[in-house]
């Protein structure tokens, strides 16, 4: 049975394509075009303005052109010329909005609302042609870059996925051209090849580009054939052997940890040093949100306990009281003040569920941040002045200055903390918890002390947070209370949901991008909450489950394609009996 | 099944049992005596008292006068997760898997309270031999079984616990007619395999058939409890549970 040719819903296609104008319109005029188009990707035309302009109309066309999802009872449809027209109509819709408000803000000054809405961003959206050209310039722009997001379902499937996997890779490498650049000198291979890649700081060279896309290219399409039978060889593989594989994995990872600060230098690993205090933190509350399933609004607050209970123990001028301990030496306390503070935090929250815990908690965060700041508490954690002369941490005669040496100190850690959430996971506890999540009730039902399950968790989750805590004062050599709002709760969160709750390669990959990932986009940090807000909404919507789900479900995602491949065959034999009922 | 059971002691009893929601008297005076290897039905329509009953057993809701035993010990007044210790199962209504995790996940929560491993390993190889089905399914996730084999999780489940008796809330509610036939089947052969079996039903007709014994409970009170046999010979109880007309 020859599939038939796909037609984009001209309902779909409408909506859609205005809604990608006005995704445009929106980008240009909170000054993220403006701001963009200084940062050049491609030495010399493409820039990042333009390149995130130009998304938009592609991602949306791509949207509008997509064949629907393969399901039992339908026949699949392939695309075919119908699909490059929805793309092109679907552009053209978007730079119409766009043009639309070209036209008008030239005409009407805007700009005491819309601030940013200035006349060089006027004359960015015309390519400084003018109004009447640039207009005309946006209008068959739009259409051809909406075709060719259409386009892209036309390339055949094996390749679909190496395309633009390479594409993507080029723009990653103009991106993080620092971290790049970095990694070849690190590797002292720079010299050679950060010329013939990079042009100075104006991004890759015309053949730079072209070489990574190849590359890239050709190790997508060489791995996508062994996605699937990797996959299929670690499921088949004996309990043994998948442990030999792990081993092997884990000595890679470690090797790979222990040269990258000489490899990335002081200023990469400042901002791994950062995202890693992060991690510890998100693998905390991972416990909290992920296991447990308790929504914590005000992480900070244990954060907060662990920097000032360290701060407090070892800085010689910490006011009232000041042992002067080492780090070492503070941990058990610090551990003990993080899990006085859980049964604090926890006690209250015991008998809440959902949207009223979370309120609580956050309220909790606010308030331990008001502690710290208060006058009455002043003599103890030095009120808006905080604790200076945080220590470095020592081991023996060695002491860990620079970011590189706390690099080793903050993953050093990690790796603890991480086997710690593991065992967890498999533990009595991490079962009660996870039943807990999924059915309080019925939990109880199965013999679960509910209270003590919950207090556990608090506990657990706020000695992990705790030591991100302590070690971020000692990096930092001296702390404040207006470090510890509640834009750090949140940032945890994010990267807790949207590296996938209760996963701990997820949490992982979270704290990297989140954390990580803003500190090297410059450009984009002035913007940095209004994407952590688009991506949770996109999320939410798209990958609830996060990016890297905590069980595999690709069984699950691959049954309806199964199913309908066993549907086809049998309209194709005429076999019209139903399926025997099971 | 005994009917020899009465020389024996309970294994669940409700010794004069009230319960209050605040000011709402739910129930008044409840008595009921389960015996080892019965099968007891509690019968009664919509805001009857038969899911209080059952959480009072529980300990969800603390009785304000009498007393819970189990096996000879008071279990008023203890936690959910104690009573469950101390030999209390549940089926609750509608199954109510835990539906992201997998079945051989549910069967260890069943098991929660438990530390004797060998014997909870025993226990899992029964409930296979019992559902051959479940095993099949065993790394699946609960939510993508089919209903009837959700209920034999479900039974299993709770027998992990190895309860000294088991509650069964509401059993036919919300299925199909064909698969209340199943649950009803189940519910015998667990009892053939000795476990003694509460069942709190709104459909009489069905629980009756099974049971034992049978208690009708009514606005909170006991208004009439005998054997099964007699319940279903009961003009009244024709009258007004088993739909028949005169």
């Amino acid at each position: 049975m020859a599939a038939r040719f796909h037609r984009p819903d001209p309902r779909r296609t409408v909506v859609l394509g205005i809604a990608g104008g006005l995704t445009a319109v929106f980008l240009s005029a909170i000054g993220m075009v403006e701001e963009f188009i200084k940062r050049s990707l491609v030495d010399p035309e493409v820039v990042l303005g333009y390149v995130t302009i130009a998304l938009v109309p592609f991602v949306f066309a791509y949207v509008v052109a997509r064949p629907p999802p393969v399901r039992e009872g339908i026949a699949p449809v392939r695309p075919g010329p119908l699909t490059l027209a929805a793309g092109a109509v679907a552009g053209l819709l978007t730079a119409s909005v766009v043009s639309l408000f070209v036209v008008i803000t030239t005409e009407v000054n805007v700009r005491g609302v819309l601030q940013n809405v200035s006349p060089p961003l006027l004359e960015t959206l015309t390519f400084h042609r003018g109004v009447g050209q640039g207009v005309v310039w946006l209008l068959v722009g739009g259409t051809l870059i909406g075709a060719g997001g259409a386009a892209v379902h036309l390339i055949p499937a094996r390749y679909r996925r190496p395309v633009v996997l390479a594409v993507v890779w080029v723009l990653i490498f103009g991106l993080l051209q620092v971290l790049i650049a970095q990694i070849f000198r690190g590797l002292k291979v720079g010299d050679t090849v950060n010329p013939f890649l990079y042009k100075g700081s104006r991004g890759l060279t015309i053949h730079g580009a072209i070489t990574v896309w190849i590359a890239a290219f050709l190790i997508a399409l060489s791995l996508e054939g062994q996605r699937e039978a990797m996959r299929r060889r670690l499921a088949e593989a004996t309990p043994a052997v998948r442990r030999n594989y792990m081993l092997v994995g884990l000595a890679v990872a470690l090797l790979i940890l222990a040269v990258t600060p000489q490899i990335l230098g002081n200023f990469l690993s400042e901002v791994l040093d950062l995202a890693g205090i992060f991690l510890l933190m998100a693998l905390g509350l991972n416990i909290v949100v992920g296991y447990a399933g308790l929504l914590d609004l005000g992480y900070v607050a244990f954060f907060a306990v662990g920097a000032y209970t360290g701060a407090v123990l070892t800085s010689p001028s910490s006011p009232e009281w000041n042992p002067a301990f080492t780090f070492w030496a503070a941990i058990p306390f610090i551990m003990v003040a993080a899990a006085l503070a859980g049964i604090i935090v926890g006690t209250p929250v015991l008998r809440m569920r959902g949207d009223y815990l979370a309120i609580v908690t956050l309220g909790f965060g606010e308030i331990a941040r008001i502690l710290f700041l208060s006058d009455a508490l002043k003599p103890y954690f030095g009120g808006a002045q905080g604790i200076i002369r945080v220590p470095n941490i020592s081991i023996g005669p060695v002491e860990f200055v620079t970011s590189q040496d706390f690099f080793y100190i903050i993953y050093a850690l990690a790796i603890v903390l991480i086997y710690v959430s593991w065992a967890l996971q498999h533990s009595r506890v991490g079962r009660a918890w996870m039943a807990m999540r999924e059915d309080e009730t019925v939990a109880e039902v199965m013999g679960v002390n509910i209270v003590a399950a919950k207090l556990q968790a608090f506990i657990i989750g706020a000695i992990l947070a705790s030591l991100g805590g302590a070690l971020f004062a000692h990096k930092i050599g001296s702390i404040f209370p207006h470090s510890f709002n509640i834009v750090v709760s949140i940032t945890v969160l994010m990267c807790v949901i949207v590296g996938g709750m209760g996963s701990i390669p997820g949490v992982i990959l979270g704290a990297i991008v989140l954390v990580g990932a803003p500190e090297l986009l410059r450009e984009f940090s002035e913007f940095k909450f209004l994407l952590y807000g688009a991506l949770l909404i996109f999320m939410m919507q798209m990958k609830p489950e996060g990016l890297i789900p905590s069980r595999q479900r690709a069984q699950e995602l691959h049954q309806d394609e199964a199913a309908q491949d066993a549907w086809l065959r049998r309209e194709a034999l005429g076999d019209t009996e139903p399926e025997p009922a099971k | 099944m005994s009917t020899d059971g009465q020389r024996r002691e309970p294994v669940l009893e409700l010794r004069n049992v009230d319960t209050h929601y605040g000011q709402i008297h739910i129930l008044k005076h409840i008595n009921v005596e389960i015996y080892p290897g019965e099968v007891v039905c509690l019968l009664g329509g919509n805001a009857s008292g038969k899911t209080t009953t059952l959480k009072t057993i529980l300990g969800y809701v603390r009785p304000t006068r009498g007393e819970v035993v189990v096996d000879g010990e008071r279990v008023d007044g203890l936690l959910p997760s104690m009573v469950v210790a101390r030999g209390v199962s549940m089926v609750p209504e509608n199954r109510r898997l835990f539906k992201r995790m997998t079945v051989r996940e549910n069967l260890q929560l069943g098991a929660y309270q438990r530390k004797d491993k060998d014997e909870v390993r025993e226990d899992l190889e029964r409930a296979y031999a019992l559902f051959p089905r479940i095993k099949e399914r065993l790394d699946q996730r609960a939510g993508t079984l089919s209903g009837g084999e959700q209920q034999m999780v479900a039974v299993s489940r709770a027998l992990m616990a190895r309860p000294k008796v088991l509650l069964m809330d509401e059993p036919s509610m919300g299925l199909s007619p064909l698969l209340v036939q199943q649950n009803f089947e189940i519910i015998q052969r667990i009892n053939g395999q000795g476990t003694t079996v509460f069942v709190v039903e709104q459909n009489a007709n069905m629980a009756l058939s099974i049971a034992d014994r049978g208690y009708v409970l009514q606005t909170g009170e006991i208004v009439l409890a005998d054997s099964a046999k007699a319940l279903l010979e009961n003009p009244e109880m024709k009258r007004a549970y088993l739909g028949e007309l005169e």
